[in-house]
């Protein structure tokens, strides 16, 4: 093919235009009356198996409130969706982007990803949007006076791994019953699978069991040498706290090594459908926590069915509802909902800016009257936060995949914040020193 | 003896280090000979890739980074059509995508490149892998995907009487090793016996030559990248069967690089030789000298067999520049 | 075409010899410079700023760095975000131990400590080369991953591996906005421009490149291998230290080990061949490429009015790439900037043809 001038001229004008079209601002945002949810999601990657399910339930929700209830008191919510592929600058990017949009700035952000928690954590005193991280996130962010805008609703990696430490002791008849055994961790290496170790190490010197640590580096795929380590060592227990195809391979390996899959347990992201379906027959046995919502369909995905599925406005396969992270992405989206229902009390019926938003999610007050009246009865457990505590109540339960669905078993955990709370306040101090931030006062702030 | 000191040194202390776990007693010999199984399997999957590689490189002198991509694409390919037919038809059209895939690839990418440095062609097999990267995704999906083949994933215990406890082994291993096997040796006639095969020869030796003899230069070009689209087909099936067909399986197949280097760009057989040195090297480097590290470092953790190979491969390339079984390449001036 | 660039004699080897000897392109220069640090500071909005012209001047300081390593020596490294997370952590545990350190002089440090691990790194050069070289530096991209994510002392002993750093002050100055940012990477982009321009020039930049293009004669006529290539590698990674050491503070804030992986090598790598290997305006013509080409394919589908689900668009991104990669490889080998320079011939002779 001759290097004529017109191939050249082409290239020329590709990489012109390009730059003209580039620094060009955006178009104008509409300035309708909407509150506007950025939604960070990954579809693509290793991770989509697990991110796609989540970030369908929560836009599904938003359609929802939207399409049922007219959006939130009158207000229409807008959305926009913005890939990050689990990596923490292109998250950044994102929440840049995303941050100013609407008619007063992003609502709330769920980064879905413990690593990207910790870079726009830093922004969030600059910017003032609730960060909010269902499950997941820094550990020690429950202390709303350091960490005043992050949100890890409903229990963090500290909780988990206590409450796990906590079943399989009950198992063996007593947590003392735990000297001399062995617990592997096999985690996933970031910052997410590193958050648990701090608590499973405390415990560790409490409770004398031996805990091995067994990183799995990304994407996660190899892991025959991690599972002959295993062999080697023979752990009463393996914790799982894998995301995207570790947790699969996980499975595989065990299978494959020979290693119980009752004996494993994994965080509440370690079990989902995506994890256990690709390992077959050989996932049976295997258990995770799940804490809001466990799989399933309630009111909520009737409404679902009837008010976005029907007239094909849904984002996934129908299917696919009422999976548990469908299910935990719906949750996660209905707390966002509620908590501008709540600030929509103090300031007013109109769109909120994030500051006033967090207001909101520092009030939340729901119950089971509440969770009854929007439809999730089975599928979220009360939540109520505060100024101090921006967490609530970390309760969770086990469920074991039989083959074919999850199976929940009786008996809710609870995390026994005796140990936990002298953890949170010690790291948070540290944060707060290391950044040089000034407490809130939050009676100062209430009055 | 005096030219081949530093390899021999090399090659002593590798199986020094290979004998220590046995003979310092750290672990119990049946154990030893299950890491050691595992090494060699994950060393036959690593050969597969490399085997295209090596193929390309000596035909066409392209090194193909596509190699990757091309595995997990026909991987995907074979996962999504079992969904809707008999696996081996599903196995057959894949590799007729793979073909067309192979003509494409030599048509729009390497003919107009034709005599351009090797960086610039390496990194055009770079931009041919994020295409198919995106590709790959837009028609076949991100989730994980299965290939069924039938052989049981549990593992079995053999040996129970000559090593106390048994060793454990996998019939999908087993089941690895056997195609990886059929696979070369079936290639090995095709390149000795055929003429295709000879010509194939022909064209690695010196393009000009094979050209000025008749050999239409442009058509071994496609067939070579089709013979590795079809390698990159057993290895992803393998692979895909094995870990599930999902998007890393590209990344996986990066650590076929330092099996080419340790082997030589050009010949098969050190692909397969190199493999099994890094597969080996690498899980008993893992398994064994991890936990000595970690201990004596206080380091997070293991994970050294992330760059165990390409350390490894470096070593090789220190004292034999050429590769194990590598061409002396002679600089003129 | 406006004016002409000819009649401009020279009576002194200095006046010969500068860096911009047409009256006219001193003047654009300066126009140019006077634009970017006195106008653009002010009208630009924060978002541009943070996701184009901050990423866009700290990777053109990196493909500076990679490209005299490549383009102008001729060893192909596909590894250098290992030494940009050098730099990075070097920077950071200077700063973090030692906290009366001026910025400045941490970055300087920090160069010099990834100099000296490139240096290392490059030994291998001595005795391989071309694409066995490449996939050896491939050794120490995946060893600087793993060392930084292991080793705990790097990190501070901190827990979830992360580090994070405060806002960068200079004397007094604190530099935290998105602006003040983009000022003070502008000055230590073109203080280092200045450098690579001047060694380039020089007898580093010509053994280099005697180097690149027939190694062994060069070392028949008595240029040292061993002083080059190490000097190549030394240098390259000095610039590519600062950067990532920039990379960090300024434009992350925070980051974790997987930030310097295997994808930025690559995309260093594409930097300089699409911009144009052995020229120091490809790099910065590559840096803007590739930082813009994301964004640009995220906003058009937009404009076209085209709904594009994020998954779809992240796939054509990808394709996309791909595609153009290979577009320019074979349309214009030798990058954005010799289409530059064929324009300006261009140019000059229009309305003429010739």
């Amino acid at each position: 093919m001759k290097l004529n001038m017109q191939s050249k001229l082409l290239a020329a004008a590709l990489a012109a235009s390009a730059a003209a079209v580039t620094l060009g601002s955006p178009a104008a945002q509409a300035q309708a009356k909407e509150q506007f949810f950025p939604v960070l999601s990954y579809r693509t990657g290793a991770y989509a198996p697990n991110g796609i399910p989540f970030a369908n339930g929560y836009v599904d929700y938003l359609k929802l409130v939207n399409a049922r209830d007219g959006g939130i008191n009158g207000i229409k919510i807008a959305f926009e969706e913005c890939e990050t592929g689990y990596a923490t600058d292109r998250g950044v990017e994102c929440y840049e982007r995303l941050k100013g949009k609407g008619p007063t700035g992003a609502t709330a952000f769920h980064p879905l990803s413990t690593g990207i928690t910790f870079a726009l954590t830093d922004k969030s005193f600059v910017d003032k949007i609730p960060i909010i991280t269902t499950g997941y996130g820094r550990a020690d962010s429950v202390d709303g006076t350091v960490f005043g805008w992050n949100f890890p609703l409903g229990g963090t990696y500290w909780d988990a791994a206590d409450m796990l430490v906590q079943y399989v002791g009950n198992k063996e008849g007593g947590l003392d019953k735990l000297k001399g055994k062995k617990i592997a961790l096999v985690y996933h290496d970031s910052p997410y699978g590193k958050e648990p170790i701090a608590l499973l190490q405390e415990r560790a010197k409490m409770h004398g069991y031996e805990l091995l640590l067994l990183p799995v580096t990304h994407p996660g795929v190899e892991q025959k040498a991690t599972w002959l380590q295993i062999r080697q060592q023979r752990p009463d227990y393996v914790f799982l706290w894998g995301w995207g195809v570790m947790n699969s391979t996980s499975i595989k390996e065990a299978v494959a090594t020979g290693y119980p899959r009752e004996k494993m347990y994994g965080v509440w992201w370690s079990g989902a459908e995506p994890d256990v379906v690709p390992a077959g027959e050989g996932a049976k046995g295997y258990n995770a926590l799940v804490f809001f919502a466990p799989a399933g369909m309630g009111q909520v995905h009737k409404d679902m069915v009837k008010y976005v599925y029907d007239k094909g406005q849904g984002s996934g396969k129908k299917e696919e509802i009422g999976e548990v992270l469908y299910n935990r992405g719906l949750g996660a989206a209905m707390l966002t909902v509620e908590a501008v229902k709540r600030a929509q009390i103090k300031y007013g019926k109109k769109p909120l800016t994030g500051e006033q938003v967090r207001w909101g999610f520092e009030n939340l007050a729901i119950d089971d009257a509440a969770i009854k009246k929007l439809g999730f009865t089975g599928y979220m457990t009360p939540v109520s936060t505060t100024c101090v505590n921006h967490a609530g109540e970390a309760q969770a339960r086990i469920q074991t995949w039989d083959g074919k669905k999850w199976v929940v078993q009786p008996g809710v955990i609870h995390a026994d914040n005796s140990i936990i709370k002298p953890m949170i306040r010690s790291s948070a101090e540290k944060y707060a020193a290391e950044k040089k931030l000034p407490k809130r006062d939050c009676a100062k702030e209430a009055g | 003896m005096k030219k081949h000191w530093p390899v021999v040194t090399l090659g002593t202390a590798l199986l020094i280090g290979l004998a220590l776990p046995l003979a310092t007693g750290a672990s119990p010999p049946g154990f030893y000979v299950e890491v050691l199984l595992g090494g060699l399997m994950a060393g036959v999957l690593y050969s597969l890739v490399a085997l295209g590689f090596a193929l390309i490189f000596k035909a066409s002198g392209v090194f193909n980074f596509a190699q990757g991509a091309m595995v997990l694409f026909s991987a995907l390919a074979v996962a999504r059509l079992a969904e809707r037919m008999p696996l081996w038809l599903a196995i057959l059209c894949a590799m007729a995508i793979m073909v067309v895939l192979a003509w494409l690839i030599e048509r729009l990418v390497l003919r107009p490149l034709v005599n351009q440095e090797p960086v610039a062609l390496l990194m055009a097999t770079l931009g041919v892998t994020y295409f198919l990267d995106g590709f790959g995704q837009t028609v076949w999906g991100s989730d994980i995907y299965e290939i069924e083949l039938g052989i049981a994933k549990e593992p079995v215990m053999i040996l129970e009487r000559v090593f106390r406890g048994g060793i454990l082994v996998n019939k999908e291993d087993y089941v690895a090793a056997i195609v990886a096997t059929a696979l070369v040796v079936s290639l090995a006639l095709f390149f000795q016996k055929t003429s295709t095969g000879r010509a194939l020869r022909a064209v690695a030796d010196d393009h000009q030559a094979a050209q000025s003899i008749g050999i239409p230069l442009h058509r071994i070009w496609v067939i070579v990248w089709s013979v590795a689209g079809v390698v990159a087909l057993v290895a992803g099936v393998i692979w895909g069967s094995k870990l599930g067909v999902q998007f890393s399986l590209a990344q996986v197949a990066l650590k076929a690089l330092p099996v080419v280097i340790l082997g030589g760009f050009t010949s098969v057989t050190g692909a397969i030789v190199g493999g099994l040195i890094i597969g080996v090297g690498e899980k008993m480097a893992e398994v064994f000298l991890g936990p000595v590290l970690v201990k004596a470092f206080d380091l997070a953790g293991g994970g050294i067999e992330n760059w165990f190979a390409y350390v490894l491969a470096l070593l090789f390339l220190l004292v034999r520049p050429e590769g194990l079984f590598g061409e002396k390449y002679i600089d003129r001036v | 075409m406006l004016y002409r660039e000819n009649g401009q004699f020279k009576s002194t080897y200095v006046s010969d010899q500068q860096m911009l000897p047409i009256l006219q392109d001193r003047v654009l220069m300066a126009l140019l410079l006077a634009f970017a640090f006195g106008v653009v500071p002010f009208v630009i909005s924060d978002y541009v700023f943070l996701s184009l012209l901050i990423p866009f001047l700290i990777l053109t300081l990196a493909a500076i760095g990679l490209n005299l390593l490549v383009g102008y020596c001729g060893q192909i490294s596909i590894g250098h975000a290992a030494f940009m997370a050098v730099g990075a952590y070097a920077a950071y545990n200077l700063a973090l131990r030692i906290p009366q350190l001026n910025f400045i002089v941490v970055l300087v440090l920090a160069g010099l400590i990834a100099a000296m691990v490139g240096m290392l790194f490059g030994i291998p050069s001595l005795r391989i080369k071309g694409l066995y070289l490449a996939v050896a530096t491939l050794a120490a991209q995946f060893f600087m991953d793993w060392l930084f994510a292991r080793v705990k002392w790097f990190t501070n002993y901190s827990s979830s591996g992360s580090v994070s750093t405060a806002p960068i002050e200079l004397l007094g100055w604190k530099v935290d906005t998105p602006a003040e940012k983009y000022v003070f990477l502008l000055g230590v982009l073109v203080v280092f421009t200045l450098i690579a321009k001047n060694l380039v020039r020089g007898h580093i930049g010509r053994e280099w490149m005697a180097m690149r293009d027939m190694d062994v004669a060069a070392e028949v006529i008595g240029i040292r291998p061993v002083y080059a290539k190490l000097t190549a590698f030394a240098v390259s990674s000095f610039y590519v230290g600062v950067a990532g050491a920039l990379w960090g503070f300024v434009h992350l804030g925070s980051w974790e080990p997987l930030a310097f992986n295997l994808n930025v090598s690559l995309n260093l790598l594409f930097m300089i061949i699409i911009g144009g290997m052995g020229s120091l305006l490809g790099s910065y013509f590559g840096a803007a490429f590739i930082v813009a080409l994301p964004i640009l394919l995220n906003q058009v589908p937009a404009w076209i009015g085209v709904p594009v689900s994020t998954a779809m668009a992240s796939h054509l991104e990808f394709m996309i790439f791909g595609a153009l990669i290979v577009f320019f490889l074979i349309v214009e080998p030798h990058g954005l900037a010799r289409l530059w320079a064929i324009g300006k011939e261009k140019l000059r002779l229009w309305p003429f043809p010739h």
